[in-house]
């Protein structure tokens, strides 16, 4: 495994095929091009909008990313306090190496419950970990309360956003999964979203008054309290934290923020970079068990601690999910999320997929950037993606060790180092210019002819013409 | 009058050499030296950018030791500008070279893209050129965001003579260039060129400029295809041209 | 090793030096802004769709009234510490008159016999502090279930964004699931709760107490990135604001 300092990588959905393979079938889908634009589109336009209502918003960006770095260089020490925090309130805290501990440790919960079924507030976490399929294999069916997780979960669908997993799909997709999976639904159902939030309402209703046990993650945990916060639109997270019995809590460790005041940094900076609002409709804090609840909180590395081992990858952890690099991304929105193979689709998945896996199981994420550099400009906590793209790409070829292409490019740079044997160089590529034309550059010239090779280079120009 | 090391690029010399041509008339006109480094090479971009920056090593040397003793180093290419001032010296410094490091960071300092030079230290946006034609403008992604000219192009655009310059819906989206991206991945490079070109034929332009020969490369070679009759020019180009 | 300690190893080893630079706080702090603007506040609240009543303070327990029967509501849930007299002029009727509201959303829950309904017992008091343990938490659901809506108050708001801040360990906001379930949600604001922004509110709470903080009615945009109002939590939020 390729992970720094051989620290043990992650499991879980974070793989997929290579990214120009499933990038490839992505394109072929015209729907899913058009839905595509037309949702980042809108939501680029909103954030744009609410951010630069903001003088200060490069003030907040510069402090988000401060605590989130103060957090990462002490965070064993943030850890333990958060977890003294918890303890004292009297919430249950576990700690999971990996997606399969956290999974077998939320499992043995639910199953001392005795219930068949638990409500889940979205949570990528949860995601990343494939939970609900682990609890399905204890019997216990994972209803998803969201609304967008509940139209990826009822069209057995996958997720391709960290924000609106069902990105890819449009209303008339999205009524027809209703219309064919959701028991009870009006035969009728038209594709307003208005209906179809209605019926998701209805359906959910009374999954929330009478289910008593409810998984979530959280956005942000405040170690200095120990308070948990949830930041929400439709109140599922609200009825999924509130009504139940019991509350399990999947938290990955680099959640943390040392101080309370620590999120009216976060607080500004995550619904305007996220659905582009001023402040998102709901947002939950609770610190231990609250109401007569029993909670627990899981704490999860799963690759976090691989990634917080090279220098030059760990600001992939100052992440707080916003989804605005993802919203703005070319690639992204032209290849969708599936095709990213992970849980972390977009410009962050390309970083932080292949440091929590290795980057040996994630050799293609890292190259799947233009390095147009719009996710370095968007993102809330600055994080400098295209940077770190490039440092990743180091570490692919490096695991690669030789090949056709490691050898071609020392060549290629043994030449450039020194000016006599580069204009050789350059100059036999000249004589070879009628026979480039003809000769395909494969991924090139399928849809871009070549330019002709000039009759004298610019360095013959300058010298015959001084 | 100012002396300039032309930083010409592996690419213009190549290929394009008709874009160093124009740089170096344009700056003679403003009444400036232009002086060609011999020993100039490449930036090594694409070794960084692929995932071998320690092979770019020796190319950034040569670079960094090409232009010693050059007061202003100026290239027609925001992308190769950039790489020397924004990775020549990271890339040095993790390979444990603090010497070429520093170096390299002062070869940063004295780096400027062709529009910041033109605008930023000779203070001009008329550079007295006169170009009878409908042009569209594409800001090439490390131009705008790596060595953010903003509208420093669009300004010596707008001050040409006779220029008929229309905007370019979603200018600053990605062409899908991207080096070696538009063949490691050339599906999603193909449909990123292919809404660009849409943008550039929707404009009606028989013009497309930018600051970039890589991106032109790019764009101009599918526009070829497309057989449009859409010219790609350099900026420097247009900027050149006088009645 | 138990996962905790090997995970705590892990972090040991993976983390960088410990010392790190003080987090530039030069963005618009708490403090420094002076109170929250009640016009922009209202402004912000409509924007949500949520409705707005700005009244003197001898007008609270009409606007209250006013608004809950526009509402039509029946069954009405308020904290336990929400002054009497804000829902007095109400609960004195006695009955609620047959007028629909006219921009109230249908719902579900909502009366619609076009009769007038004689109400024993209208307003049903949630005490915040008693632990909802067992049996407490089904009389809680149970009650809230029935009602159609809810009246509090609230701990500070936020000018800047619309936001209204719900402490659920304060006698006069309740329990979480008061504000929850019911579809209609009515919250009494006082001038000087309002912030001017959200490090104000930050400021004026304490970490440790459970709380919810409500911008507009419950949301979704899940579809098509288009906003729906009215998905799980209340889908009418009305804030009467005492200037």
């Amino acid at each position: 495994m390729t992970t720094f300092l051989g620290m043990p990588a992650g499991g879980g959905n974070l793989t997929g095929e290579p990214f120009p393979k499933a990038a490839r079938e992505a394109l072929g889908n015209a729907q899913l091009r058009r839905n595509l634009a037309k949702a980042t589109g809108t939501i680029r336009a909103k954030r744009a909008n609410v951010v630069g209502e903001l003088p200060d918003w490069a003030q907040l960006r510069a402090a988000g990313a401060a605590i989130k770095d103060e957090v990462l260089a002490n965070l064993d020490e943030h850890l333990v306090r958060f977890e003294e925090a918890l303890t004292s309130r009297g919430t249950h805290v576990h700690w999971a190496r990996d997606a399969g501990e956290a999974n077998r440790i939320v499992a043995d919960l639910v199953r001392a419950t005795g219930t068949r079924e638990v409500i889940k507030v979205k949570s990528m976490a949860t995601v990343e970990i494939g939970l609900n399929e682990a609890l399905a294999g204890i019997g216990v069916h994972a209803v998803e309360t969201d609304l967008a997780e509940l139209i990826v979960q009822l069209g057995k669908d996958k997720s391709s956003h960290i924000l609106v997993p069902a990105i890819h799909r449009n209303r008339s997709e999205i009524r027809d999964v209703f219309r064919r999976e959701m028991p009870g639904v009006d035969p009728d159902l038209t594709d307003d979203p208005r209906a179809l939030a209605e019926a998701a309402r209805r359906h959910l209703r009374h999954k929330f008054m009478t289910v008593d046990v409810a998984i979530s993650g959280a956005n942000f945990g405040v170690a200095e309290t120990g308070s948990l916060v949830v930041v929400e639109s439709e109140g599922n997270g609200r009825m999924c934290l509130t009504l139940p019995r019991t509350l399990i809590s999947v938290v990955g460790i680099e959640k943390l923020v040392p101080r309370w005041q620590d999120l009216e940094v976060f607080l500004q900076l995550l619904p305007r970079s996220s659905t582009g609002e001023r402040m998102n409709p709901y947002t939950s804090v609770w610190t231990g068990p609250t109401e007569g609840q029993t909670s627990h909180v899981v704490l999860v590395d799963n690759g976090r601690t691989a990634t917080l081992a090279d220098p030059d990858g760990r600001a992939a952890l100052r992440c707080i999910r916003c989804s605005a690099c993802l919203n703005s991304c070319p690639v992204y929105e032209r290849t969708g999320g599936h095709a990213y193979g992970s849980t972390y689709p977009g410009p962050i998945g390309a970083v932080l997929s292949p440091q929590l896996t290795g980057v040996d199981r994630n050799p293609t994420l890292p190259f799947a950037s233009s390095l147009c550099g719009v996710c370095y400009d968007v993102c809330p906590v600055a994080i400098d993606i295209p940077a770190m793209l490039v440092h990743l790409r180091g570490r692919v070829a490096s695991a690669k060790g030789t090949t056709p292409e490691s050898t071609a490019m020392r060549a290629l740079a043994w030449a450039m180092a020194d000016a006599r044997r580069w204009r050789r160089l350059v100059r036999l590529g000249r004589f070879g210019r009628l026979a480039s034309r003809h000769v395909p550059l494969p991924g090139w010239s399928t849809a871009r002819d070549l330019p002709q090779p000039p009759k004298e280079t610019f360095r013959d120009w300058w010298e015959s013409s001084r | 009058m100012v002396r300039v090391a032309l930083f010409v690029t592996c690419l213009v010399d190549g290929l394009f050499p008709d874009v160093g041509k124009a740089t170096v008339r344009l700056l003679e006109r403003l009444g400036h030296e232009v002086v060609v480094p011999p020993a100039q090479t490449c930036c090594g971009q694409m070794h960084i950018n692929t995932g071998y920056p320690g092979q770019a090593l020796p190319v950034i040397r040569n670079h960094v030791e090409a232009f010693e003793g050059a007061d202003v180093i100026v290239a027609p290419s925001g992308s190769c500008a950039g790489s020397v001032r924004h990775q020549h010296a990271d890339v040095a410094r993790a390979h444990g070279d603090a010497k070429l490091a520093e170096a390299a960071a002062d070869t940063a300092k004295r780096t400027y893209e062709l529009s910041e030079f033109l605008v930023d230290v000779l203070g001009v946006t008329d550079v007295g050129a006169y170009f009878p034609h409908r042009v569209t403008y594409h800001p090439t992604c490390h131009s705008l965001r790596v060595l953010k000219v903003a509208d420093r192009p669009l300004r010596l655009l707008r001050a040409v003579e006779g220029i008929d310059l229309v905007e370019l819906p979603a200018a600053e989206t990605c062409c899908g260039f991207g080096g070696t991206f538009a063949l490691k991945n050339s599906d999603t490079s193909t449909a990123m060129l292919g809404d660009k070109m849409s943008a550039v034929l929707s404009t009606k332009a028989g013009v497309l400029t930018a600051g970039d020969s890589s991106c032109l490369m790019h764009i101009g070679g599918g526009l070829s295809r497309l057989r449009s009759g859409v010219r790609p020019l350099h900026l420097a180009q247009i900027l050149e041209h006088t009645r | 090793m138990s996962a905790r300690d090997e995970v705590l190893a892990r972090v040991r080893r993976a983390k960088g030096p410990r010392e790190v630079a003080p987090v530039p706080r030069e963005y618009r702090a708490a403090g420094t802004r002076g109170p929250g603007d009640l016009e922009l506040f209202a402004e912000r609240l409509r924007d949500y769709r949520a409705r707005v009543r700005v009244v003197a303070v001898d007008e609270v327990a009409d606007a209250v009234a006013a608004a809950l029967r526009d509402r039509g509501a029946r069954h009405v849930v308020t904290a336990s510490g929400v002054p009497p007299e804000w829902t007095a002029t109400w609960a004195a009727a006695g009955t609620v008159p047959p007028s629909a509201p006219p921009s109230a959303p249908p719902s579900a829950e909502q009366a619609g016999s076009g009769e007038p309904v004689e109400l024993s017992d209208p307003v049903s008091r949630i005490e915040s502090r008693v632990p909802l343990g067992g049996d407490a938490r089904e009389a809680l659901r149970e009650i809230v279930a029935a009602a159609d809506a809810v009246v509090t108050a609230c701990h500070v708001a936020v000018a800047e964004t619309g936001t209204i801040v719900l402490d659920h360990d304060a006698a006069d906001q309740g329990p979480r699931a008061l504000t929850l379930v019911p579809d209609y949600h009515l919250v009494v604001v006082r001038a000087e709760q309002v912030v001017a922004g959200v490090p104000d509110a930050v400021a004026a709470l304490d970490g440790v107490r459970t709380q919810t903080w409500i911008s507009g009615p419950s949301a979704t945009s899940d579809i098509e990135l288009e906003r729906v109002e009215g998905v799980h939590g209340p889908r009418t939020l009305e804030v009467v604001i005492v200037r």
